[in-house]
């Protein structure tokens, strides 16, 4: 999901705005004012404009537009749960079809937050249930979901069409039963990246036995036997699938027999692509190439969870058609890359394992000349481990692939100089995301920080909303991301920068910045008083194991009565310890316009 | 967090050929630390169970055979580097073994119906193979012994190596078994005689 821009929709300095209902709702019969019937042409054109931003500045027009614009809007975006109460967003708007609700900031997913935490869905899906009994579609990041939510869901939404969830936990198999059970219209079910608990419920068995409408079903991440039958079956039945995610627990023999079935498809998880351990006698091999073959309009290939470098072959018949690659799983060589990917010329989506070295990365480069987006996972993903990969695979891709967007690359040693030429030779660079595994670790050739790098990027690359540092960092670089970054909205920073100055920088410079999360940098209590101007007008700052006290966080609590200043210790303390201690561990806060949650844990203070 | 390995016998363990520091132990499997798995969760897949999800170690990735455990390095952090801990815990650091050609071989018993296939990778040691080949296919082997090899089993297991000769499986050591060992076949005792022992 692209991180659009997000404005605040009603100005925090405390509008007298009055939310009325329905048009005509005062109850008179008269004939209608100039306002209604504006208010009736402006719902007739406002259906159509869909773009949060559009709608949020419509709303400020004044209250006639405001009204209609809450009548109409059909996709409610939350991008931080806790910045408004489900009860005002449903006194608000009335008329919601699709939700979207982001929760805990992404540092979670590397356990730097304390489970439990919050980012709870049962709130919203209790208001929405009552409020919006047309839901068709939710979408949810890094919530806490449990089983009575996914039921309550089932059971309320008798339209539900669409359940995306990513990077979420709390529930189990026994939650997708219900779901499957009595979401008698479901086209899309994803689950991405959750944390999905084995209730040892074979949840596939639950949809409807006639025709289901699915588009798409993806449970990749869903590390539960199933029963490979009733799965069969299920896309046996499903003329409309397009999209089919399988988890690794499925054999490239059961793959086979579910792709001569669906040669329809367009987006593919191949599960294991590997043997389970029992072979019949007769010993077939099933001859996947030629499923390949029949799946003429495959255009998105991931999973090879377990693969089998003898069953790479097969998948040669689509490479062409492919435009986005995931062997993000796959442990594989070099040479066993260069196979595959000499056939992709499409290709705008790769995602890759550094197990095939800078030379894999010099072949990618040699052949996909339309990537857009490149990841580059470690295999060994460990400080000191080896690194297969460096500033030679990162040059060699900023010289093939011109047209680069987007770019996640894990290695243990790189060079200014080849960043450099990258900000050059890919100006179109909106996300740059550089992982030097090794902290601290300058450059490799000349032995100095990574700051010119990092500050070509910022410099060359106009379009860039999106920068993760790393490496050795001195204070400059964060001059640089503060004079140059204009447009940046999101920034990651661990272990970098010298002194305050370094996040004074950025706070001062960076007018667009909606997104900050900063660990272990030395900044302290004058650098965060520094951004007062401007954290209205963010969606989250975080900051973990800086420099900061608790009375430097009380202070801006106190100066921005909006903000919700959570500090709490990290689970590797220990809670009783320290009482006296003022050092903050970490810092997570937000704006909001209900005030401070109620749900906190006891680990979380908020000032 | 470390602790004493708990499945390695006491004297296997002291003759054990190591390359870590005289006095350090291998790593716990899961830290207690480790706060954010929560208990109502599934079990770990099979290849994470030696995988440390907090990066407490360096030597909690490897499974087979040696504990590769380089000099002390300095202690990991703390969700670094980023990378979630499902993508972590998928891999091991692979060796680079250019003459151990592929893990997964065939097995066929005497008399079964159904073949079925192993991954060698996965153990470390005979003992623990003809275990897992026990349990599999539900007969007994008996103990191995190099004068009387599988005295008294009704089953023996052999293996077809490189040279398509089939050999009693025991007789060279593991490391150079796993080598050459293309498929097995669990035989009847009463037909293994040929292979030299009684």
């Amino acid at each position: 999901m692209s991180e659009d821009e997000e404005k605040p929709s009603v100005d925090l300095a405390d509008r007298n705005v009055r939310i009325g209902g329905a048009p005509g709702s005062g109850g008179e019969f008269q004939s209608p004012f100039p306002d209604q019937v504006l208010e009736n042409v402006l719902e007739n054109v406002l259906i159509f404009l869909t773009s949060r931003q559009d709608r949020n500045s419509v709303s400020l027009v004044c209250k006639s537009w405001y009204r209609a614009e809450s009548m109409t809007r059909r996709e409610l975006f939350i991008g931080n749960c806790y910045a408004v109460s489900p009860r005002r967003a449903i006194e608000r708007f009335r008329r919601i079809r699709s939700l979207v609700l982001k929760g805990k900031p992404r540092f979670a997913d590397f356990n730097l937050m304390p489970p439990d935490w919050g980012a709870h869905f049962a709130p919203w899906v209790t208001a929405t249930a009552a409020a919006y009994p047309w839901l068709e579609k939710i979408y949810l990041k890094r919530m806490s979901i449990t089983d009575i939510d996914l039921a309550l869901l089932a059971q309320s939404f008798p339209n539900f069409k669409e359940l995306v969830l990513v990077c979420c936990d709390g529930f189990g198999t026994s939650g997708l039963a219900v779901l499957a059970s009595k979401c008698r219209h479901l086209r899309v079910l994803d689950l991405i990246e959750d944390e999905v608990a084995d209730d040892e419920v074979d949840w596939i068995s639950c949809f409807p036995e006639n025709e289901t409408r699915l588009e798409s079903l993806i449970f990749d991440c869903v590390d539960c036997a199933i029963n490979f039958e009733l799965l069969e079956k299920l896309v046996a039945r499903s003329p409309f699938l397009k999209k089919l995610r399988l988890n690794r627990l499925v054999s490239i023999g059961q793959l086979y027999h579910l792709m001569i079935r669906a040669p329809q498809l367009t987006h593919l998880g191949t599960g294991s692509f590997s043997h389970t351990d029992i072979v019949a006698q007769t010993d077939q091999e099933p001859d996947i190439a030629s499923a390949f073959s029949a799946c003429k309009s495959l255009v998105c290939l991931s999973g090879f969870r377990e693969i089998i470098a003898d069953y790479i072959p097969a998948i040669y018949p689509v490479c062409a058609n492919l435009t986005s690659l995931n062997f993000s799983y796959a442990n594989i060589t070099a040479e066993q890359l260069k196979s595959v990917i000499c056939h992709c010329h499409k290709l705008q989506t790769f995602w890759v394992l550094d197990s095939v070295h800078d030379e894999g990365l010099e072949a990618v480069a040699a052949t996909c000349k339309d990537l857009r987006e490149l990841r580059v996972f470690p295999v060994d993903a460990r400080e000191d481990s080896e690194g297969p990969v460096s500033e030679v695979g990162l040059l060699a891709i900023s010289e093939g692939c011109r047209k680069l967007q987007s770019i996640l690359y894990f290695c243990q040693r790189m060079t200014n100089n080849a960043v450099i030429a990258m900000s050059r030779n890919c100006p179109d660079l909106v996300v740059f995301r550089l992982c030097i595994m090794g902290r601290h670790r300058p450059d490799h050739v000349t032995g100095e920080p990574m700051d010119e790098g990092f500050g070509a990027i910022v410099k060359n690359c106009k379009k860039l909303t999106r920068l993760a540092i790393s490496g050795l960092l001195s204070d400059r670089a964060f001059w640089y991301i503060g004079h140059f970054g204009k447009l940046i909205r999101t920034l990651s920073v661990a272990f970098a920068g010298n002194s305050d100055m370094g996040l004074k920088y950025v706070l001062e410079g960076c007018p667009k910045l909606q997104k900050l999360e900063i660990r272990d940098s030395p900044f302290g209590d004058s650098a965060l008083r520094s951004g007062l101007h401007h954290y209205y007008n963010m969606r989250f700052l975080w900051m973990s194991s800086c420099r900061l006290s608790r009375q430097g966080c009380q202070e801006i609590a106190w100066r921005l009565p909006r903000l919700v200043v959570e500090i709490m210790r990290g689970h590797t303390r220990d809670r009783e310890e320290d009482e006296m201690d003022d050092s903050v561990e970490i810092l997570y806060m937000y704006r909001s316009l209900d005030g401070p949650r109620d749900d906190a844990p006891t680990f979380v203070s908020i000032l | 967090m470390e602790s004493t390995d708990t499945y390695e016998t006491d004297h296997l363990k002291a003759t054990e050929l190591r390359l870590g520091l005289p006095g350090t132990v291998e790593p716990q499997k899961q830290s207690p630390a480790t706060a954010s798995i929560k208990s109502n969760k599934r079990a770990l897949p099979e290849c994470a169970k030696d995988c440390s999800s907090n990066n407490n170690s360096c030597a909690s990735d490897v499974k087979d055979g040696d504990c590769a455990c380089a000099p002390p390095t300095k202690a990991q952090i703390e969700g670094w580097p980023p990378v979630r801990s499902y993508r972590k815990n998928c891999f091991q650091p692979k060796k680079n073994e250019p003459d151990v050609t592929g893990m997964y071989v065939k097995v066929s018993m005497d008399g079964a119906p159904y073949l079925r296939k192993i991954d060698l990778k996965v153990y470390k040691s005979y003992p623990e193979l003809l275990k897992a080949l026990e349990n599999r296919f539900r007969f007994t082997i008996g103990e191995y012994s190099e004068k009387e090899c599988y005295n008294g089993s009704e089953y023996v297991p052999t293996y077809e190596d490189k040279d398509s000769d089939w050999m009693l499986v025991g007789d060279v050591p593991w490391d150079m078994f796993t080598s050459s060992c293309k498929r097995l076949r669990i035989m009847k005792g009463s037909e293994a005689r040929g292979l030299g022992c009684v």
